[in-house]
């Protein structure tokens, strides 16, 4: 379908440039534009977007790696885990996120049994199959990824698997960069994937009360030029809406069987995020009844605190778009994606993983 | 690793769909989140299918694009 369809149009891409550097015009204040998805960096980066923009609009990466805003503790929770003898199951990002000590990596490198999955079914699959050892599926990801974590338990896998719930949501981190005064953001463009999920209802705040336009964009190349368009529009017209522009994936009401389902398995709570602090209300945990499925409850690992940045790594700026990651000391010299400090090196979604790979 | 890929489902038995990634790649996904028939196009994050694709919205998008970029050249100085 898509192939026929022109969503990377060099010519499209040129006149929507050509718009954004005309609604730009005459603007002498720096508009700042925040996107919240690793993809949509991934894109930017790669399609060398940020080429096409005049001097005066800036679109900036925020905390939209799942991989990178996972704070050490919850690391550590998995390295411990796997050093006890478990076999901890994770997404490939995952293995090399540093924990306070060690990461999953290190952990197998001692001889703990790590397995890397391309999603959850998998990991129960493994369970039902290896039933005399002991499963722990490190649940990370935004609203994007949790249903298929909900689905399974759900399902009441063999109870030699448990889960350890790191998952989060989106829309209270966006609130907190809002109010981050000093950032001094202009515009969202919300993220596409969590949007199938989560509809656009969560995002009505930010127009409303924050008078911040937001528009729900897809991960074209053309998506992004014209979502970057539509909020330069709506800020010339003083008017801050909610538009979406990914129709063709998102609908207004999001996907109501995923949200139900992940409504049935799991609550919310206060989560803290690395870089970002303790955010009210941003994190997923199984819900009681199905807490026979809760690597806590199940193993009676609980680390408090843990060392979220090594010395000199400014990943905690870089994850809130405050600086870009060649303002970062350590990029490309003692933090490479070869071997990396920070959480943004090692994920294919952080920020400086991208530019690493993608150099503006 | 919110990415998410398109597929056409060729199959589906309860809760389980074959989808075609292109080129002949074939894969078995999960469609619980959503209500895939065979023929459709779906979102793929993890092997799940999270939602079926608008064919209309997507030839619509393109449409609207070339209508904003047209009115937009027509009233720019610079387009």
């Amino acid at each position: 379908m898509t192939q026929k369809l022109r969503f990377r149009d060099p010519d499209l891409a040129k006149r929507a440039a050509s718009m954004i550097r005309r609604l730009a015009k005459g603007n002498t204040k720096m508009v700042k534009i925040c996107h919240v998805c690793g993809t949509h960096e991934w894109t930017i980066t790669h399609y060398g977007l940020r080429s096409f923009l005049p001097n005066n609009v800036e679109v900036i990466a925020g905390p939209g790696c799942p991989v990178c805003i996972v704070p050490a503790s919850e690391i550590d929770e998995a390295v411990q885990l796997a050093l006890n003898g478990a076999v901890v199951i994770c997404f490939g990002d995952l293995l090399r996120v540093p924990g306070s000590k060690m990461s999953l990596l290190d952990a197998k490198a001692e001889g703990a049994d790590v397995r890397v999955v391309y999603g959850v079914s998998d990991a129960v699959k493994m369970a039902w199959k290896e039933r005399e050892k002991d499963f722990v599926f490190f649940a990370v990801g935004f609203e994007t990824t949790s249903p298929s974590t909900a689905v399974e338990i759900l399902n009441k896998p063999s109870r030699n698997i448990s889960f350890l719930i790191s998952h989060r949501m989106i829309p209270p981190a966006m609130k907190l960069l809002v109010e981050m005064k000093d950032l001094r953001l202009d515009g969202f463009i919300a993220p596409g994937h969590v949007s199938t999920i989560i509809g656009l209802k969560p995002y009505e705040i930010f127009p409303n009360q924050y008078h911040m336009p937001v528009v729900v964009a897809g991960f074209e190349p053309l998506d992004v030029l014209i979502s970057i368009y539509m909020i330069l529009k709506q800020l010339n017209k003083h008017e801050p809406s909610l538009e979406n522009e990914y129709t063709r994936a998102v609908h207004d009401e999001g996907n109501p069987k995923a949200r139900k389902i992940m409504e049935e398995a799991f609550e919310t709570v206060d989560g803290r995020w690395r870089g970002l602090g303790n955010i009210s209300s941003s994190k997923f945990n199984l819900k009681q009844e199905y807490e026979a499925y809760d690597a806590h409850m199940k193993h009676g690992v609980k680390v408090e605190g843990g060392v979220d940045s090594k010395q000199g790594c400014r990943c905690h700026l870089v994850v809130i778009g405050r600086i870009k990651p060649t303002e970062c000391p350590l990029f490309m010299k003692d933090c490479t994606p070869q071997k990396p400090v920070g959480a943004c090196m090692v994920s294919s979604e952080g920020t400086c993983k991208i530019w690493a790979k993608q150099p503006e | 690793m919110c990415l998410a890929i398109p597929a056409k489902v060729v199959s589906v038995e309860k809760n389980t769909a074959r989808v075609d990634f292109g080129e002949g790649v074939l894969r078995e996904i999960n469609v619980t989140l959503v209500d895939a028939k065979v023929g459709d196009y779906v979102l793929v994050h993890a092997g799940y299918a999270i939602q079926v694709l608008d064919e209309k919205e997507a030839q619509e998008t393109i449409q609207l694009w070339n209508q904003i970029l047209e009115v937009e050249t027509r009233n720019g100085n610079d387009g």
